[in-house]
């Protein structure tokens, strides 16, 4: 029985929140891990742009510069972009729907802490020998070259995090078909709803083929395996293709939930129904299945012949189409609305050109012959910007502005939060739209320093203040979120025009959500109770009856944790092929595996039905919760 | 008015773009100043897209702009309650047929284009005598640098390339450890070394590059390969037909030629000591080196592919060439000392002599 006492010493909250699998906590908790990475990420990109500032600097050495560029973006996409937009999934799908929780709440708990400890082990890695240095694409020629353990950190890191990713993709996927309240169809769904859906199932297929290219890499560097060897007959080109058919689709992986949450905020700050809602389903699943069929153009350099270069160039192009009819649906959502220009909203407002510019660029990469000199020059790290903050940092900072209530029941500042925007906003242009110049100019990118009198001075200079404005902006934007402690609840529906069912429950959410599961009798639902008056915000599908709910567990956490220890075995294990081996690898090998799958036994054995929570502590819950009669 | 303003903005626009296209980098380095087929072609590939896609943000932002201005909620009244419009075919149906119309207008060119850039077939083309017709060069990337062979004239050649203008010359581009790119941005698009297969592919050089900057056009690696990256820098000389043919020949005569370790000058016997095991001193008959050939050192460009070419860079390099270049395969294995030991000051002043005379063009 958890949650029902008040205050909890410290040490119970830490335990309650270890073994929790409550969606809304590891929401939290998530959006805890993710900004924390975030945070780090966006200080390796200072100091890699602080190096860049002038022409031969010397602040950082060509070594540490290539590790920061390899963790830089393996976090920001690996370790930050995908538990924020993680964090949203977790609180908001289930309430979207209508759910008591995801479909497999100890999966979910177990995803968390997989994601989590894979996380804190890659980046171990500063303090133990150095960070990777291939790049996030980590190309084998390159990794198994590198020396030192750094490689070893990346693949094992990401195997145990990338599981955690997999688990929770799967999670979603069951709980959105399976555990929709009455009414809610699928196309009624809620369009954040929908890309989660299609999101997950994408990295439902994205995720295996990148365990196997690190599996393949990990035999490689541990056994020598020689998969990738070519002087031993492997080929560095098949890691090419493996990642790039994980990577490209990771991009939507995390772009469509993006999306999603635009879908949201437009509608509600236009008070307007989704424009186009049937067309921007089908766009989503579009997008999401073309993703699979383009990766190649990351490879038009490599040498693949131009059939093969034409066929990636065409497909890629297609994918312009649907992404252009969502763009048009969020302009035709506003046209003819109310526009509100909140904190989110003006994110909004600002991701549509920003990601415009980053799409439009990606069609003339896509022009393969064009891409040969633009490939792998600064105008590439200006086009994935573009769409990267452009399209999904923007989202982030937009969106939790915008579930700020729903996550903490409080307000985040209006004003500050505009303030922050603009900073963010005219910092990010500033860094990357003359990086677009510098590539064209012919500056390669991944270059930890360049001579001067190449033309390259300025811009370069130019992105570095433009960077530091963007730090700046990330810290306004943590401030007023610590700030957010101290002012008063928020309630329901603070923004006055919320439209799908998280908005019509009531604040502080119950740990067990719906009192009584809703019945949806449209899109937008409780804008629909609404527009009829009706106060509940809802109406019920069943009587308020008991309410099945899952107990706690530690066992997540403590598979997550061998595994973690195994890593450190692995890594010094004396069949590897780096020359430090430690004595104490093996058992320390064989100890943590025995953790791993002696939780998983203790899983399997032991019968955990959860608890039943009768009517009458229900009531008295909400009594606490909102005082007497339901209402405060 | 409107009219006025449209023209007004036309001209803005114009403005910006001509402010951009005078800052768009150095003749040497720069796609946007091309000097070949190759980089004109896609320099008008880039231009083509470039014009569609502003077409497209100008008409999507002029919509977006038009509705933000005209529906804020301070304009249409706090309590409207705005029509809830489902969608409309008609709109749907015009912004997915356009978006495929623009993209067929340039996917054509495209795929156009990407056969044309891949037709080597003339790289095994002959004359009556047997003899290969086109120019080929072998471009080996090597960590941090790039050796060229020019098989059907038997000579070789490190960090600076040497091509003829106004004809197409063909690469066959491979590396000997980790991947590379080879680029030459001035030129046309870039091609990866990669470590298992060779790559091939033409580029047409088309301007003389002596009147250039440094009369060289600058050459870079693409592709991360290590610590040295950055410094992965080659230069490109484009001499006329005549002129190229001039130094095959001068090339070729230096056949034979090598450093005497019983030589009276002490640059020449430090060179066959210590240096010679890795950087050849003949153009001609000369094997792949370990280290880049030597034979032309005198007349190229820069040290190590990007540090100035003095005595004084020079001499600093052989003392610790992992300060310029770090990660470079000139120092032993635990990366204290060079392969090739401590030298005295003396034999590093003789020897920076000695390599900065060695000259074909003379």
């Amino acid at each position: 029985m958890s949650s029902h006492t008040q205050k909890k010493s410290f040490g119970a909250s830490v335990w309650d929140y270890i073994t929790t699998v409550d969606h809304k906590k590891l929401a939290v908790m998530y959006l805890l891990a993710g900004t924390l990475f975030f945070a780090i990420a966006g200080f390796e990109a200072l100091l890699m742009r602080i190096q860049l500032m002038k022409p031969n600097n010397d602040f950082i050495s060509a070594g540490f510069f290539n590790e920061l560029l390899t963790m830089h973006g393996t976090t920001m996409l690996f370790l930050a972009a995908t538990p924020l937009l993680f964090a949203f999934m977790n609180m908001l799908v289930p309430l979207q729907i209508g759910a008591r929780d995801v479909a497999f709440p100890f999966l979910n708990s177990l995803g968390f802490w997989l994601f989590f400890l894979g996380a804190v082990f890659l980046h171990l890695s500063f303090f133990m020998g150095g960070a990777p240095d291939a790049g996030w694409t980590s190309y084998a020629s390159l990794s198994l070259y590198s020396p030192g353990h750094g490689i070893d950190f990346y693949v094992l890191g990401l195997q145990i995090s990338g599981f955690g990713t997999l688990i929770s993709g799967l999670n979603f996927i069951v709980t959105i078909i399976t555990m929709r309240a009455p009414g809610m169809t699928f196309m009624r769904m809620p369009l954040f709803t929908w890309t989660a859906l299609v999101s997950s199932a994408l990295i439902l297929f994205a995720f295996p083929p990148l365990t196997v290219g690190l599996v393949l890499m990990l035999f490689d560097r541990m056994f020598g395996g020689n998969f990738f060897d070519h002087t031993m007959g492997g080929n560095t080109v098949i890691w090419e293709h493996l990642f790039w058919i994980f990577g490209h689709p990771e991009v939507y992986i995390l772009v469509l939930p993006a999306f999603g949450l635009f879908s949201e905020i437009i509608p509600t700050f236009s008070r307007k129904r989704l424009f186009g809602y049937s067309s921007m389903v089908f766009a989503t699943i579009l997008i999401g299945f073309l993703g699979f069929m383009v990766w190649a153009h990351h490879m038009f350099t490599t040498g693949l012949g131009p059939t093969a270069n034409a066929i990636f160039a065409v497909a890629t192009m297609a994918i312009a189409v649907p992404t252009g009819m969502k763009v048009f649906n969020w302009i035709l959502t506003i046209w003819g609305g109310s526009i509100k220009v909140t904190t989110p909203m003006l994110y909004a407002l600002g991701f549509i050109p920003s990601f415009v510019a980053g799409g439009v660029t990606g069609v003339m990469q896509a022009s393969a012959p064009l891409d040969y000199q633009l490939h792998d020059s600064y105008f590439i790290v200006a086009h994935f910007h573009y769409v990267i903050v452009g399209g999904i940092v923007t989202a982030l900072f937009g969106s939790a502005h915008f579930y700020w209530p729903i996550f903490f029941n409080r307000m985040l500042d209006e004003k500050l939060g505009k303030w922050t925007f603009w900073v963010f906003f005219i910092g990010f242009h500033l860094t990357f739209f003359v990086q677009h110049f510098l590539g064209l100019m012919g500056m390669p990118r991944r270059v930890f320093t360049y001579m001067e009198g190449q033309g390259w001075d300025q811009f370069n200079y130019i992105s570095t203040v433009g960077a530091a404005m963007m730090g700046v902006g990330v810290v306004m934007m943590v401030i007023n979120c610590l700030l957010s402690i101290k002012r008063p609840p928020a309630g329901r529906d603070p923004w006055g025009d919320g439209r799908t069912l998280e908005w019509a429950i009531p604040q502080p959410i119950p740990f067990y959500n719906f009192r009584q599961t809703p019945l949806v009798r449209g899109l937008d639902p409780y804008w629909i109770e609404k527009q009829e008056g009706n106060k509940e915000g809802m109406i019920y599908a069943e009587p308020l009856g008991d309410i099945h709910m899952p107990n706690n567990s530690a066992l997540p956490f403590v598979i997550s944790l061998g595994l973690f220890i195994a890593a450190f075995g692995a890594l010094y294990s004396p069949l590897g092929v780096a020359e430090d081996s430690r004595t104490w690898a093996i058992p320390v090998l064989i100890i943590g595996l025995l953790i791993t799958f002696g939780a998983m036994i203790v899983r399997s054995v032991k019968d955990d039905h959860g608890f039943h929570l009768h009517k009458e502590e229900i009531l008295e819950i909400e009594e606490q919760l909102y005082g007497k009669g339901g209402k405060k | 008015m409107m009219k006025g303003l449209k023209k007004w903005r036309l001209f803005s626009l114009l403005t910006v773009m001509m402010v951009f296209l005078s800052g768009c980098g150095e003749e040497y380095l720069s796609t946007l100043k091309p000097s070949g087929e190759v980089g004109k072609e896609q320099l008008n590939l880039l231009l083509l897209t470039t014009g569609i896609m502003t077409l497209v943000v100008v008409v999507v932002s002029v919509i977006y702009l038009l509705a933000f201005v005209k529906f804020r909620r301070s304009k249409v009244g706090e309590n409207v309650i705005p029509k809830q419009v489902e969608g409309s075919h008609t709109l749907e149906i015009i912004w997915t047929v356009i978006p495929i119309i623009l993209l067929l207008i340039i996917a054509v060119p495209v795929v156009t284009a990407t056969y044309k850039f891949a037709d080597v077939a003339a790289m095994d083309e002959v004359d009556e005598n047997g003899n290969k017709t086109a120019l080929t060069v072998n471009v080996t990337a090597k960590l941090y640098w790039w050796e060229f062979e020019y098989p059907n004239q038997g000579i070789i050649t490190a960090q600076e390339l040497v091509v003829p203008t106004g004809e197409k010359v063909y690469f066959n581009l491979k590396a000997a450890d980790v991947k590379h790119s080879f680029w030459i941005p001035a030129i046309g698009g870039k091609m990866d070394t990669n470590v298992e297969n060779v790559n091939k592919f033409y580029l047409v050089f088309d301007k003389e590059s002596e009147g250039l900057k440094d009369g060289v056009f600058y050459g870079k690696c693409a592709e991360l390969c290590g610590p040295s990256h950055a410094l992965m820098d080659f230069k490109v000389k484009s001499l006329s037909p005549d002129a190229f043919d001039a130094w095959v020949t001068s090339m070729q005569e230096t056949e034979g030629q090598t450093a005497d370790k019983e030589s009276s000058d002490l640059g020449e016997a430090t060179f066959a000591n210590s240096c010679l095991g890795c950087h050849a001193v003949s153009g001609s008959g000369s094997a792949p080196g370990m280290g880049p050939n030597l034979t032309t050192y005198g007349d190229r460009n820069r040290l190590a592919g990007f540090l100035d070419h003095t005595e004084e860079d020079l001499k600093a390099w052989i003392k610790d060439p992992a300060e310029f270049k770090p990660g470079n395969l000139m120092m032993n294995a635990d990366g204290t000392a060079p392969i090739y030991g401590n030298l005295s000051d003396e034999e590093i002043q003789a020897l920076a002599t000695y390599i900065m005379g060695l000259s074909v063009e003379k």
